[in-house]
């Protein structure tokens, strides 16, 4: 699995924080998501599908 | 294409007896097509968005903006009739960045979000926890029966953003009562005018207490925007005033009618009651926030462009409301959607909305909901309605859905 993530289009929702946080963090300073690994061991994979598809911005794409 | 007479009246009625579910006729409408033309009370005809596929994309979509103050966007009421402040040319209700569009909601949106980041809100829990007991014990230590709203479901969420806005919790009763005239749908124009007026004053008051001595709080982070010249203290203030409503009404509702609904419900309340697993109280909710969903006027915005969805065209100046109340009920997006189960996944809803104005304090509310569901059902466990359904004064004329008393004893 690999992500990506567009900071510009992210609203600082927490949803993917929410939904995986060994895979998302966020900024201090605006809360905006941080990728904090773009490959995804297995055992995250349905957490960081959710948090691709409660993104309310669909900021978060999935390669699989 | 329906003609304006045809279409049906929005917002609709709910049945009697049935104070959970949306409107039957919006019901019916979602049953029969994706988007339909309603008519709202100046007699516009925007298309009603009813089901939740259809809801998310437009809801995301940049072709649709949320600036009120474009032509064809669908208002709920009269607008308020303020004086336009020197440093905003346009006419502008003012309800800070919720109704402006990309670049500028996000650089106002972008001030305030650090705040409400998860973890961020994740170390409010014990300070959260600390407030909903102590309301507890005070409340079990008074008479019975109480009116759980004022006891509790009110003073919670008020509590905890007085907290983290730092305003002085001692003029709740001002705020509230403000607050509760901003959002009922039968205010007039020249009382949501004034109530808007003396809050929007109140926070610029404030604001210029935090400017001469900053705390550690969220107005005194804005007074330093203030300061730096990135905002206008009337944007400020503005914000200050967004924040402050956002933050106790909305919350307080899903409390008070979540109970109810849980005591309405009473196989579900003792799932809740009887687990000590934080993830049945998680999951618990994200379900009434999904069943309930007490934004009951729909999520309004105005299409830039020609869009085509659902079969249908939306031309560029159309109005649009996604009615994510019903949304919530899709049987595409939820199965059986009409039963409460705090077991199901319901994590997908659309009850904070979708898009780039998706609601920035949800990660507070769901905190607050969590320690609230998960302590009092357990601190009360005989708790139960000191009157029947029907003595219940419900929000019928509330942008935000609940109830105005829930008398309760245990």
């Amino acid at each position: 699995m690999k992500v990506t993530l567009d900071q510009d289009a992210c609203v600082a929702s927490g949803q993917c924080v929410m939904a995986a946080a060994e895979v998302f963090d966020q900024r201090d300073e605006d809360g905006i998501a941080v990728l904090l690994d773009e490959t995804p061991a297995a055992e995250h994979a349905d957490g960081v599908r959710q948090a691709a598809a409660v993104c309310p911005a669909l900021a978060i794409a999935i390669e699989d | 294409m329906t003609t304006t007479h045809e279409a049906p009246a929005y917002p609709m009625s709910r049945a009697a007896g049935c104070p959970f579910d949306p409107p039957p006729d919006l019901a019916a409408l979602a049953a029969e097509a994706p988007l339909t033309r309603v008519r709202l009370w100046d007699g516009s005809t925007p298309w009603l968005v009813t089901r939740y596929a259809e809801q998310r994309a437009l809801l995301a979509d940049p072709r649709v903006s949320a600036d009120v103050t474009r032509p064809g966007y669908p208002l709920p009421a009269q607008p308020r009739q303020e004086s336009s402040p020197d440093d905003e040319p346009k006419r502008r209700p003012s309800l800070s960045f919720i109704l402006m569009d990309d670049p500028e909601h996000a650089r106002q949106r972008r001030m305030v979000t650090s705040a409400f980041a998860v973890k961020r809100i994740a170390a409010l829990r014990p300070a959260v926890q600390s407030i909903v007991d102590d309301l507890l014990d005070e409340m079990l230590a008074g008479p019975r029966p109480v009116d759980l709203v004022e006891a509790f479901a009110l003073p919670v969420p008020s509590l905890v953003i007085c907290q983290l806005l730092g305003v002085p919790y001692a003029e709740h009763d001002f705020f509230q009562a403000n607050s509760r005239t901003i959002i009922r749908r039968t205010a007039t124009a020249a009382e949501r005018t004034a109530a808007m007026g003396a809050l929007t004053g109140y926070l610029d008051e404030l604001m210029a207490t935090k400017l001469a001595e900053p705390a550690d709080d969220l107005l005194s982070q804005l007074a330093e925007r203030v300061r730096a010249g990135e905002l206008t203290r009337r944007y400020a203030a503005e914000m200050g005033v967004l924040l402050l409503i956002a933050g106790h009404e909305t919350t307080a509702n899903m409390i008070a009618l979540g109970t109810l609904a849980l005591l309405e419900h009473p196989e579900q309340l003792a799932i809740l009651r009887d687990s000590d697993d934080p993830a049945v109280v998680a999951s618990a909710v994200e379900e009434l926030l999904r069943y309930l969903h007490i934004t009951h006027n729909g999520r309004r915005r105005v299409a830039l462009t020609d869009i085509e969805i659902g079969g249908v065209t939306i031309r560029a100046g159309d109005g649009i409301i996604a009615a994510n109340d019903i949304g919530n009920r899709d049987p595409a997006a939820f199965e059986d959607p009409d039963r409460l189960d705090v077991r199901r996944d319901a994590r997908h809803h659309v009850a904070f909305g979708f898009g780039i104005h998706q609601c920035l304090g949800q990660p507070l509310a769901r905190l607050e909901l969590d320690v609230v569901y998960g302590t009092l059902y357990r601190r009360v466990p005989t708790l139960a309605l000191a009157t029947t359904l029907d003595e219940i004064p419900f929000k019928h004329d509330g942008s935000v859905y609940g109830v105005y008393e829930l008398p309760v004893t245990w």
